[in-house]
């Protein structure tokens, strides 16, 4: 039997994007898109997408990608289809415009993995790049009486088990739960591939499944947000920098190692 | 049921003594708690917590509450969630604070989706505001590019505070609290994930996310060599290596080492970055650093905008001498 895989993953604003481009609008309390440059999908849900693939290259998996927003750039997130993936299925409706309000999300996904159907496994990336939330995937465990196993860096399946390698801080440790359950990834799993043109090919003639807050069964009652957003602004911490130059190179070395020792910093 | 009160702090419990952060969260929850004119309480869960619970005490608790469990003795986040759970509903805190550790990462949404409230997550700074006296937390989004003040909605507040944002208060031994046990129901079959396996890695080096200093390198290194220069100084500290995107992607250093917003957060006192130009991929990881060290032969590298000390040269020329006088300092 193939394993069913749900990833799940979000549009973000280019996080590379260069700083300049980057704006704050504090009366609205929200941060400006440049309408220049194209949204991608979040980094470590590539690395999510990576990982099924992975699972379905090993031992055959059918790959659907579920995302959650109020609107779309189709090519964009179209990527994960390009790269291998089965299905794509969008989450989009005006009422899910707030994308920053993790606990609607995860309510949300859970309405659409419910309609869904039977599956054996849920990855996701670590946190999305734009409001670093990092709360999605856990929530999603939760609601759905599923084992979280996070930051894994590799996934097996077998005999109905999922087994991680999870890079911990002191080390390397191996987890595994019974099916179904949910993997979070981030960076540590490797280079998402690339699409080939042949996966470019086959994501232009599919089209996604599109689901509104209604075709899943959700009403305004349930998404009311958990979080109020009280303010947006950008971080006032203009730092002086003290630049130390000496005769020469190696005076400067030297000048900068007793800088830190008159700072009290080593 | 009672109108819920205070400030509940949950404590992570490192070898049987108060894991660091702990004293951090008290220190953040002092502040609130005589905002509100009310208790600080903190909360644990172990095999055994006499001593954790006096030093919880002497850092400025009032009230502990202990959830003593005999399965509680190897860690398993699903069995920490469930007594974590049950001190809450016992304690019914107004606002309740976690460390955003590896585990904190993990607990606080969680606890969040059993209490069906929001998360204030990655904060920086927890305050009340002036009129409602209800929690806003500052937390850094867009990696670092902005702050967003929120306020988690109903009751308890949640907020997981990045490590290090707080300095702990000094202890005071002639403080008095109460201890007020917790009765939990445990059983392993709540544990759903089983650890199979932990190898401890042998690097014999610091953890980059607990360092105190960090040295990351870039991709003006130029190749992999050019780390163990890096490894000299830090070993001199007792510092972390870490490194930027560009030298993982050249497959100079593993993936582990990457600081950035695809990579590690790291919140050292001082952070030593030699030939990084400071592209925003990198600064999301690094600015929780309290004193940046930049050395770049780039003078208009973004680096220098965010670094405290610059220096503006060729690191092959600077870093042999900044590294003897280290050894000469450093003894």
């Amino acid at each position: 039997m193939p394993l069913n895989i749900i990833v799940l993953a979000k549009q973000v604003t280019d996080p590379e994007m260069p700083r300049s481009a980057f704006q704050v609008d504090r009366q609205n309390k929200r941060i400006v898109t440049p309408a220049n440059i194209p949204p991608v999908v979040n980094g470590f849900d590539e690395n999510a997408v990576e990982a099924a693939l992975r699972l379905k290259d090993a031992q055959g998996a059918s790959v659907t990608v579920v995302s959650m927003g109020q609107s779309f750039a189709l090519d964009v997130m179209k990527k994960p289809l390009s790269m291998g993936a089965d299905t794509l299925i969008l989450l989009q409706d005006p009422a899910f415009a707030n994308t920053a309000d993790s606990s609607i999300t995860a309510r949300v996904l859970v309405a659409a993995i419910k309609k869904i159907g039977p599956f054996d496994l849920i990855i996701a990336g670590r946190q999305a790049s734009d409001w670093d939330n990092a709360q999605v995937p856990l929530m999603v465990a939760e609601h759905l009486g599923l084992p979280s196993l996070t930051i894994a860096k590799k996934v097996d399946v077998g005999d109905g088990k999922v087994s991680v390698e999870r890079q911990m801080p002191e080390g390397v440790e191996i987890v595994e739960s019974a099916l179904p359950a949910l993997v979070t990834v981030s960076n540590e799993l490797g280079q998402p591939r690339y699409p080939t043109l042949r996966g470019i090919m086959a994501a232009t003639r599919k089209q996604p499944t599109i689901w509104s807050a209604a075709d899943i069964g959700l009403n305004p009652a349930d998404l009311q947000p958990h979080l109020e957003l009280v303010d947006v602004y950008v971080p006032t911490v203009k730092k002086e920098v003290e630049i130390i130059k000496g005769q020469d190179d190696a005076d400067t070395g030297r000048l900068l190692a007793l800088k830190l020792r008159e700072a009290k910093l080593i | 049921m009672a109108e819920p009160t205070g400030i509940l702090v949950l404590g992570e419990i490192n070898k049987g003594n108060l894991h660091p952060t702990v004293l951090e969260l008290l220190a953040a929850g002092k502040t609130l708690a005589r905002g509100l004119s009310q208790k600080l309480s903190l909360g644990l869960a172990g095999p055994s917590l006499d001593q954790p619970a006096k030093d919880g005490i002497a850092h400025g608790a009032d009230t502990i509450y202990t959830a003593t469990h005999q399965l509680l003795e190897q860690p398993h986040l699903d069995l920490l969630l469930a007594a974590w759970t049950q001190i809450c509903r016992t304690a019914n805190p107004a606002v309740i604070l976690i460390a955003r550790t590896t585990a904190g990462r993990d607990l606080a949404p969680r606890l969040a989706a059993r209490l069906n409230v929001g998360l204030a997550q990655d904060c920086l700074e927890v305050k009340l505001d002036d009129s409602t006296k209800r929690l806003v937390a500052h937390r850094p989004i867009y990696g670092g590019n902005a702050v967003a003040a929120v306020s988690p909605k109903g009751t308890p507040q949640i907020a997981a505070v990045r490590p290090k944002a707080y300095d702990p208060l000094p202890a005071d031994p002639s403080r008095h609290g109460e201890t007020i046990n917790v009765a939990v129901n445990l059983d392993p079959s709540m544990a759903k994930t089983k650890l199979v396996q932990r190898n401890e890695e042998q690097t014999g080096g610091v953890r980059l996310d607990t360092a105190r200093i960090v040295i990351s390198g870039g991709r003006g290194l130029g190749g992999p060599e050019p780390f163990k220069k890096l490894d000299e100084i830090a070993k001199i500290l007792g510092a972390a290596v870490g490194a930027s995107r560009a030298a993982v992607d050249a497959g100079w250093v593993p993936p582990a080492m990457q600081v950035g917003l695809t990579g590690k957060t790291i919140t050292p006192e001082l952070y030593i970055t030699v030939a990084i130009s400071g592209a925003s991929q990198h600064m999301a990881g690094c600015s929780g650093a309290k004193v940046l060290v930049a050395i770049n032969k780039d003078a208009d590298a973004n680096i220098f905008k965010e670094a405290r000390y610059g220096v503006v040269g060729d690191w092959q020329k600077i870093l042999p001498s900044f590294t003897e006088t280290l050894r000469e300092l450093v003894k």
